[in-house]
């Protein structure tokens, strides 16, 4: 496209120029297509990737606007309008699940994203460099375990006979509920999210902290600067940007919040307030064959979602980093 | 060496001390898991906390070993994993260099694929489509509806774009097309990136629980994490390992299978991950570095 100059033929009158320039266009189309066939052979593959399962679902959306019948089809299937957006907002349970969906961002963006940044810091304050990369290469693993592991774990732990209950009873006090009582899936799914990632999420932090100018800390030296002074007032400084721009795009991404992990999780004692805008579609749409209804929720979701990480990117962008994209 | 005040060692030493607890509290699951599988019925039960097995018994994986059923999952996800690899690193490799070269359309095709990070259909439709090409209950549902990672396509055209230009002019004048530069010389020097997208690749496969009993209802077709969540989470060790399991005198007690259980799955990622840490921290630093 960019590489191709762009002849102006000398054509004198108006009239003539169009259909001069059509022909000669097609044929440098031609052309350059030639000349590129094999690439857009390369690129074929791809492209109908992204086409069956990217795009072609995008026309799928239109379930949403329509009383789905399997017998019909999509394309007969009668169409109810904005029926199933009313729905959405007059639906006490979908309500909830909303609710639920951010509560548990809120949760995670106060209690889970602050902990890479912190043991980061404390990564960084560690002058042997053996055991700094020892620590490192523990407290990434976690990262490369499937979620049905660390729910596994989590349930071999807490379950009523399992060993946090049976240390409790040791110390003579009641066995806790952990897996049934609602109250503790928000937590639970919040400590799970920081031991499985905590310690991958670190590496971004740390990369911007070799970045730091040791004559930095040599001058605070010093000044007499001690370590909390230095963390305070050079390290904290020099993550700054990064941990605004994380911030900032977590903030787009507020209505995800990690699919499988809450399935997983899930179960009937903890479902009111566990449930997520995610599960709730798996749940109205494949289980309960409610198609219009269920994809109207995902599309709600989907164009929220766009609109928050548009924005979000652009905010990025204008603290002077590059954005997502 | 500088000179150290004493609060700064207490505060250092409390550090590494703080460090050291948090890396125990990362590793103690597994020693547990793994002392709990190796031991006895009686050693499991007298002992409130064990750290390691006091006699090793190895009950409990020559049952799960037994068992057709948890054989058969792990063969199904150890083909998933290499045959979805090479799916993903064919599809993400060919496209990305596709739209590293100065193709026309360039521009728009890039768009074209930023766009579906940003928006997608959703889970019906794409479960609608994945049914209209026929992949409901089929092996192939897990590996072709997530051929490329949209987002590792951008990464790795980005490598592509690094390869000096040099190179490419040089093939093209000795007579060899787009399509053998591709092959011959620009695979070959692209290794350490293939191997760090692999492992992204392969890491994803091995781990994936969800599309398999969203696609799949035939459960001789469920990968390994499908019988897992049934053996631990579920609760369910016997009836999902199935009835051919070791007929032994006294089967092991269900919460060393599951530990065992557990285990098993996760040997590979365990035994290769010396190897992935370093590759993936890479492909990280890789992705947040973009031009």
């Amino acid at each position: 496209m960019e590489n191709q100059p762009v002849q102006t033929p000398a054509v004198p009158k108006l009239n003539e120029k169009l259909p001069v320039r059509k022909i000669s266009l097609a044929a440098k189309a031609k052309r350059s297509f030639m000349r590129q066939r094999y690439l857009y052979l390369l690129l074929l593959p791809g492209l109908l990737y992204f086409l069956i399962y990217k795009y072609i679902p995008m026309l799928g959306l239109v379930l949403a606007f329509k009383d789905y019948n399997p017998f019909q089809g999509i394309v007969e299937s009668p169409w109810v309008g904005f029926a199933h957006f009313e729905k959405i907002f007059s639906n006490s349970d979908v309500l909830q699940v909303i609710w639920n969906t951010l509560s548990l961002s809120f949760l995670q963006i106060v209690f889970a994203f602050p902990v890479p940044i912190i043991l980061a810091i404390m990564l960084n304050e560690v002058r042997s460099q053996t055991f700094k990369r020892i620590v490192q290469s523990v407290i990434y693993l976690p990262h490369f375990l499937s979620w049905v592991v660390v729910v596994g774990i989590t349930v071999i732990f807490l379950r009523s006979e399992g060993l946090i209950n049976s240390m409790l009873m040791a110390a003579g006090l009641d066995s806790v509920p952990f897996l049934t009582n609602p109250a503790f899936f928000q937590p639970l799914i919040v400590l799970q999210v920081i031991w499985k990632e905590a310690g991958w999420g670190t590496i971004i932090f740390l990369a911007a902290l070799s970045g730091i100018n040791p004559q930095l800390y040599e001058a605070a030296i010093m000044d007499g600067a001690g370590r909390l002074k230095q963390i305070w007032y050079i390290t904290l400084p020099a993550l700054k940007s990064t941990i605004l721009i994380l911030l900032i795009l977590r903030l787009g991404n507020v209505l995800d919040s990690g699919f499988e992990q809450i399935f997983l999780m899930l179960n009937p004692f903890n479902m009111d307030v566990g449930n997520v805008l995610d599960t709730f579609v798996y749940f109205k749409g494949i289980q309960q064959a409610d198609y219009g209804f269920a994809t109207a929720v995902g599309l709600f979701k989907g164009v929220v979602g766009l609109i928050l990480v548009v924005t979000a990117n652009k905010l990025a962008k204008r603290f002077g980093q590059e954005g997502l994209y | 060496m500088h000179h150290r005040s004493v609060p700064d060692r207490i505060l250092e030493g409390f550090n590494m001390l703080a460090l050291l607890l948090i890396g125990f509290v990362m590793i103690f699951p597994f020693l547990y898991i793994f002392t709990v599988s190796f031991s006895s019925l009686s050693d499991f039960l007298n002992n409130d906390f064990l750290l390691w097995p006091k006699q090793w018994v190895t009950d409990a994986y020559e049952y799960i070993l037994s068992s057709n059923n948890f054989l058969r999952s792990l063969g199904v996800t150890v083909f998933i994993t290499v045959a979805g690899t090479i799916v993903n690193l064919f599809f993400t490799a060919t496209m990305a260099y596709a739209l590293a070269r100065p193709i026309a359309g360039q521009r728009f095709f890039i768009l074209f694929v930023l766009f579906t990070i940003l928006f997608s259909a959703g889970m019906i439709p794409t479960y609608l489509v994945v049914k209209a090409t026929g992949l409901l209950n089929s092996i192939w549902s897990l590996i072709i509806p997530v051929a490329i990672s949209p987002f590792y396509l951008i990464v790795m055209r980005q490598f592509f774009l690094n390869i000096p230009e040099e190179l490419h002019d040089a093939a093209l004048i000795d007579g060899a097309n787009e399509g053998q530069v591709f092959w011959k010389i620009v695979l070959p020097l692209s290794k350490p990136a293939l191997a760090a997208f692999g492992l992204f690749y392969a890491v994803m496969h091995w781990n994936n629980y969800f599309t398999g009993i969203l696609y799949l209802n035939d459960p001789s077709l469920w990968p390994i994490q499908v019988v897992l969540r049934q053996i631990v989470v579920i609760n369910e060790p016997n009836s999902a390992l199935g009835s051919t399991a070791a007929m032994l005198e006294s089967p092991p007690p269900p919460e060393t299978i599951q530990m065992a259980a557990i285990l098993l799955a996760t040997l590979p990622i365990l035994l290769v991950y010396p190897f992935l840490q370093k590759h993936f921290a890479k492909g990280v630093m890789l992705g947040s570095v973009k031009g």
